[in-house]
């Protein structure tokens, strides 16, 4: 285990978003964090990120999280992409990557992952698709040495064939660093997750397998509210 | 003609001093987003220490010690009064308003509410002859101070990790953090700079206008304010542009208007474009 949630609790603006999360993050693979819209799923990497105020405990590599602010957290290890993939989009994208790490080593494996970054360095990171700005979030955090991945919906709003290479580059990721996912798109899930917690009203509401879920059409539908993937 | 010239280099003169009190207001806000209305107190402190260490020193010293000190205040000022209030910004809002008061007060018992003639170097009382206007050399100081800091003011965002950090910081401060950087040191920064470039205005305040006084930091600060709002929060090439034209405003309608005209034409200018133009109170990026 990586990464321990207990208890985890979160209000904002009167709401009680989350009531009470427990879960582990195992040292390997991928883990998707699963929920209908509004299960709390993006508060909760973002609690765990420390962008929330939080009660509970959140484990990690053995000291408690919650006191430190982000940018300790994420010293201490845990990598960060959000739902909006937080480029800044009137740097470039070398800025971009800049501002996670100037380590050479670092660079040969992110060209090596998104080669189109490399032919784009003095490009506005606004000016970029959807896809390629994806690219550079999680290129952003492939640059630091992270040991926990918080990976939130990568392929939202991409096209279907930058889905399917962004899913790529998070299965090459997973080889390196374990992942904590948030997707919608559960034939990504299908493919690179190992674990999944599903969320419901704040609630953990089912973990287990990833094919224990997935493969049981009934239990998708009930929790999910979708069919088969 | 000679007219047109010196009310042109005049208002660049003035311009200039705008773009060094609005540049650091425009980026304290831009990426910590406080709207710091002591902002007026570091260009008085910068002006008055100056002013007190040239009696024991020459000039050039002194206005070093003077930015320097108005540099710390403004560090000060973020490390002690800004920081616990981050995530109350009306009590920020509050505490910078107090402490503007407080400041112009302080000044007044200490150095007494009459102006104090200014030192200045000998060669700016002197009047060179543009395009057959006499102008007085002053202004060439105040334009080529700013040129010089406008264009190092850029270089360090775009080429240093901390003016990356800043212009990030400007776009996104959460997302600074979720990188590892902890962005509440460049908020350290921003107000050391805003407060030196202030206390740098002071003391060329002091030098335009021939003295200084308890009340000119919050003077000058409004119509920065307008500057900033103008050329968007958060952007220094956009601080400078508003400057030139609020400025040249002012002067212009000054002269040709009634007396008060320009000023209020200046708040004028600022209707129209908050109305043409909404965006333009919004995050700009910083360069």
């Amino acid at each position: 285990m990586i990464l321990g949630v207990e208890d985890l609790s979160v209000r904002l603006g009167g709401s009680h978003i989350l009531q009470g999360v427990t879960f582990e993050v195992p040292a390997t693979g991928v883990t998707a964090l699963l929920g209908r819209n509004g299960a709390g799923k993006t508060t909760t990497l973002r609690a765990l990120i420390g962008q929330v105020p939080a009660g509970g405990r959140i484990s990690y590599a053995g000291s408690d999280l919650l006191s430190r602010p982000t940018y300790r957290r994420v010293r201490d290890g845990i990598g960060y992409v959000p739902e909006d993939r937080g480029v800044f989009a009137g740097l470039t994208v070398a800025e971009n990557l800049r501002l996670a790490s100037s380590s050479a080593p670092a660079y040969d494996l992110v060209y090596d992952l998104f080669p189109d970054l490399r032919s784009r360095a003095g490009q506005r990171a606004g000016t970029l698709s959807g896809g390629q700005q994806q690219m550079v979030a999680l290129a952003r955090v492939l640059l630091a040495p992270h040991k926990l991945l918080l990976v939130d919906e990568p392929t939202k709003g991409l096209a279907p064939a930058v889905v399917t290479a962004v899913a790529t580059a998070l299965e090459r990721m997973a080889t390196r660093v374990p992942i904590l996912l948030v997707e919608q798109n559960l034939a990504v899930v299908r493919r690179l997750a190992t674990d999944a917690i599903v969320l419901a009203a704040g609630r953990v509401a089912w973990r287990g397998p990833a094919s224990g879920l997935l493969g049981d059409p009934g239990r998708t539908r009930d929790l999910l509210g979708v069919g088969r993937a | 003609m000679s007219t047109v010239v010196l009310l042109a280099l005049t208002g660049l003169g003035l311009a200039g001093l705008y773009f060094l009190i609005s540049s650091g207001l425009s980026l304290v806000f831009g990426l910590a987003g406080v709207l710091n209305f002591a902002h007026g107190l570091f260009l008085s402190a910068g002006a008055y220490v100056c002013w007190w260490a040239a009696q024991s020193m020459s000039l050039p010293p002194a206005v070093l010690v003077g930015v320097a000190a108005a540099a710390a205040v403004g560090a000060l000022v973020e490390l002690v009064l800004i920081r616990p209030l981050y995530a109350r910004p009306t009590e920020q809002v509050l505490v910078t308003v107090g402490l503007s008061l407080a400041g112009v007060a302080l000044l007044q018992s200490v150095w007494g509410v009459d102006p104090r003639p200014y030192p200045h170097p000998s060669w700016t009382s002197r009047v060179i002859r543009v395009l057959g206007a006499s102008v007085p050399a002053d202004r060439f100081l105040l334009i080529g101070v700013a040129v010089v800091v406008l264009a190092a003011l850029l270089a360090f965002l775009r080429f240093t990790r901390y003016g990356l950090i800043i212009r990030a910081g400007v776009e996104d401060r959460d997302m600074v953090s979720a990188l590892g950087i902890n962005v509440r040191t460049a908020f350290t920064l921003v107000f050391a700079m805003g407060g030196a470039l202030a206390g740098l205005a002071g003391v060329l305040g002091g030098m335009y206008f021939g003295s200084v006084s308890p009340g000119q930091g919050a003077s000058l600060l409004i119509f920065a304010f307008i500057v900033v709002v103008i050329g968007g929060l958060g952007s220094v090439t956009g601080s400078a542009v508003a400057a030139v034209v609020v400025a040249l405003v002012q002067q212009f309608v000054n002269y040709y208007g009634t007396a008060g005209a320009g000023d209020v034409s200046v708040v004028v200018l600022l209707a129209v474009v908050l109305l043409v133009r909404p965006s333009s109170s919004a995050k700009a990026v910083t360069s």
